[in-house]
């Protein structure tokens, strides 16, 4: 069976792909960088980041391009002034409420829209005391910027364990477990794919955690066989 | 006394769609959802225990923790706060010697702030809920009468120059089958039209719908109905949640038959043999005498299996939300039935092909659906002698604020605001100063603009909406500032969280609204971008609409973003 083709146009070039691509994996099949922050190839794509967002036919709204397909005749811009407002107060509003020191590709981005240090004083951000309480990874959702992908490997995208959730709503959203029990009480099987897909250092492996606290390799050997509290508890 | 154990029992071979009915019950019951209860429903209802907990997470009316025996909730819209909802909460607070949020030393008494109750004609409204008993909501909200559990019923004030979906409302009681009729556009399109000729005729009426979008609701029938996965769903959307508006909530309670009547006409007419009606948790009332009304309706044969003897079966199931406005969105609506968090799913494709457990589904607004009896009864020409050709048939309005009778107005479209406001409503009281149109996701009006023809193209034509027809009257005794304040809360507390410009952005605009007497260099761009950033960038209806009234109050007073000191 031959798919159809369609023809649209991105940044002023002429691209043929089959009905069905998304109008990101079209940008990136004509070398043209559209930034994702959510968007990861082996997880559903939910279009929640918003940073991919694009112009369609200067349509009221911006489309989200992981997740919108291409239409035959769209005229599509990657990158003019309504699309960089967007991605650079996103970026802006993002930096105000997470903690992006260990994300360094948001960095780049920040870099790259000119989002502004600081743009946002006096607020709210989302600190969350790091979470040691098991000997395989440390969670620390101060770095969490809600890409969903950790609870979509746990769940239906990968594993089906179900250990992980997300806990009230708007900008109060965590991820968390159920009741917020330690990990080792939860379904958890530690089978490592939530700290693999994680884009911030949110989630990190205990080892790689213990070498950047300054830990020796026999120290972290140690941790890294019984389930801890909390580290500075026992330092 | 509750018996968690036979709760568990009825759903033992029920899905996950059941979770939701099945966590009200136990939140009635018990006053909160302990662990071990999730665990027990979670082996019930076979869904994971993790995935329930972020279930119970996301709706405001479930908890987790232990609540007083009474948990009273104050809304706090700005037609509420305008009329002394924070008198009424800070009143309740003193008298049990408690902070906002907190429950009474002898655990008898939780006082919460809510977002709008959808009573706002009565204004200051309240929510309470008895452990074991249920909820009940109260209008106007009294400190006395709310501790003594005194709850006076309201009645419904209507009006307007015609009355068609408003016939046969009485104060006190929904119209029962005996006054409504006998189902008799349904018995006739059952015996003379087939299901092509009912969605023709509503194509022809030139309806379109109530809720806020105005799509027309022919083509969606259609669309539909051309949808070739069966089975087909037909969803109604009585998540009415957007601050003043209080319309669905007078037709559900008063009209309950014409609703069921347009919800049988419509899955006639698009092939479906199940409905749902997702009333917001906050309308005890209209669950209630929906609940009456289908089994009435159901007794008497005009619902249920060979619906007036033909072979056309169809039934309705009632769902309650969990307190989400964002359910009002219609496929955050479905997830909510279907069990989940409520979040919008990513458009296309839409509900039409892909809706309620991923099939076909229409879904449409009450007052939408109630219009759909006399349209196949009378023929579209008699819907379209009101009105104009674009805003055809008659139209409900909600009124609220400072005018002499808050109510629901059922209007025919061309009247102006002024007319509406000065006449029909009894006048306005004191000197105007604001008409917030479309509730919190609409536009400020100015006493200029009184004279705009209440029509979805004129409204449309100056920048405005008629969105769901909330009109929400302010005089100059009221504090712009307060009202924008009240709205960022609105909106901060009812952002979903699923995608960031929404997540973040109204979290924002709240903070830097709550200190607009007192702005920060830069705020008046900052608001400025968060306000485009949400319109453009958002994945829903909730989050492109959530700066709108803030943008629009931008226009209209920059002057209120300037601080104190720059207003004269």
């Amino acid at each position: 069976m031959s798919e159809k083709m369609i023809t649209l146009t991105i940044d002023g070039q002429s691209i043929t792909v089959p009905e069905g691509t998304s109008i990101l994996a079209a940008a990136r099949q004509a070398d043209k960088d559209i930034p994702v922050i959510c968007y990861h190839d082996a997880t559903t794509p939910n279009g929640l980041c918003r940073l991919c967002v694009v112009d369609v036919n200067q349509g009221r709204v911006l489309q989200p391009a992981c997740v919108a397909q291409c239409q035959d005749g769209a005229v599509v811009e990657t990158r003019n002034e309504r699309v960089e407002r967007s991605r650079r107060t996103i970026l802006e509003m993002l930096d105000s409420a997470v903690d992006l020191g260990q994300a360094p590709e948001i960095q780049t981005l920040i870099h790259d829209y000119q989002a502004a240090p600081d743009r946002f004083p006096d607020a709210k951000r989302r600190d969350h005391s790091e979470l040691d309480d098991n000997p395989f990874y440390v969670r620390d959702y101060s770095q969490c910027v809600l890409c969903w992908r950790c609870v979509q490997v746990c769940g239906e995208d990968a594993q089906y364990t179900f250990a992980l959730t997300l806990g009230e709503r708007g900008f109060n959203t965590h991820v968390t477990t159920l009741f917020d029990i330690g990990l080792l009480e939860s379904p958890c099987v530690f089978c490592g794919q939530c700290v693999g897909v994680c884009p911030t250092g949110a989630l990190k492996p205990k080892v790689e955690w213990g070498m950047e606290q300054g830990f020796s390799a026999d120290e972290i050997r140690q941790m890294t066989r019984r389930p801890r509290r909390k580290a500075d508890s026992e330092a | 006394m509750f018996d968690l154990e036979s709760v568990l029992e009825r759903y033992s071979e029920r899905g996950r769609d059941a979770l939701l009915p099945a966590l009200w019950e136990i939140q009635t019951g018990l006053g909160y959802i302990s662990l071990d209860t999730v665990h027990r429903l979670s082996h019930t209802l076979h869904v994971p225990a993790t995935e329930i907990y972020g279930v119970i997470e996301f709706y405001s009316l479930f908890h987790t923790e232990p609540t007083g025996d009474t948990v009273i909730q104050v809304c706090t819209n700005p037609a509420c706060g305008a009329l002394g909802a924070d008198a009424v909460m800070g009143g309740l607070c003193d008298r049990l010697g408690i902070q906002l949020g907190e429950t009474s030393a002898d655990g008898r008494y939780t006082v919460l702030s809510t977002t709008c109750l959808g009573l706002c004609e009565h204004a200051p409204a309240a929510l309470v809920s008895v452990r074991g008993v249920g909820e009940r909501a109260v209008a106007p909200a009294q400190v006395d009468d709310l501790l003594a559990g005194i709850f006076p019923p309201y009645h419904p004030v209507v009006g307007g120059d015609i009355r068609v979906l408003l016939d046969g409302i009485h104060p006190g009681r929904a119209q029962p089958l005996a006054d409504y009729g006998d189902y008799v556009a349904l018995r006739h399109a059952l015996i003379a039209s087939s299901p092509e000729a009912v969605i023709e005729t509503v194509e022809q009426s030139n309806l379109i719908g109530r809720g806020g979008a105005a799509f027309p609701t022919g083509r969606k029938w259609r669309f539909t109905r051309q949808s070739p996965n069966l089975p087909r769903y037909v969803v109604c959307n009585a998540d009415e949640s957007e601050p003043g508006t209080f319309k669905d909530r007078v037709l559900l309670e008063g009209r309950p038959h014409l609703l069921l009547e347009g919800m049988a006409l419509c899955a006639y007419a698009v092939g479906a043999s199940r409905g749902f009606l997702f009333i917001r948790g906050e309308y005890p009332e209209a669950a209630r005498r929906m609940a009456k009304a289908i089994a009435e309706a159901e007794a008497a044969g005009v619902l249920g299996e060979n619906i007036l003897g033909t072979n056309f079966s169809f039934h309705v199931e009632i769902r309650r939300g969990g307190g989400a406005y964002i359910c009002g969105e219609e496929t955050a609506l479905f997830e909510a039935i279907e069990g989940k968090r409520g979040f919008p799913r990513i458009k296309p494709p839409f509900p039409t092909t892909h809706g309620l457990f991923g099939q076909p589904t229409v879904i449409n607004n009450v007052e939408t659906l109630c219009a759909i009896p006399g349209i196949v009864r009378h023929g579209p020409d008699w819907f379209r002698q009101w009105g104009t050709d674009r805003s055809a048939g008659t139209k409900l309005v909600s009124v609220s604020g400072h005018v002499q009778r808050p109510g629901v107005y059922e209007i025919i479209p061309g009247i102006t605001l002024r007319h509406l406001l000065e006449t029909t409503c009894g006048g306005i009281i004191g000197s105007l100063q604001t008409v917030l149109m479309g509730g919190a996701a609409g536009t400020f009006l100015t006493p200029e603009q009184l004279d705009t023809r209440l029509t979805f193209e004129d409204l449309w034509a100056i920048g405005g909406t008629f969105g769901s027809g909330a009109i929400m009257v302010f005089n100059d005794t009221v504090s712009i500032r307060d009202v924008l304040q009240r709205l960022g809360h609105f909106f901060q507390h009812e952002s979903c969280g699923k995608c960031f410009p929404c997540q973040i952005g109204t979290q924002r605009q709240s903070e830097i609204l709550d200190r607009l007497d007192a702005p920060l260099a830069g705020d008046y761009e900052r608001l400025h971008d968060i306000g485009l950033t949400m319109t453009q960038a958002s994945l829903c209806g909730l989050g492109q609409t959530a700066a709108s009234a803030v943008l629009s109050a931008m226009q209209i007073w920059p002057e209120v973003f300037a601080g104190r000191e720059g207003v004269g």
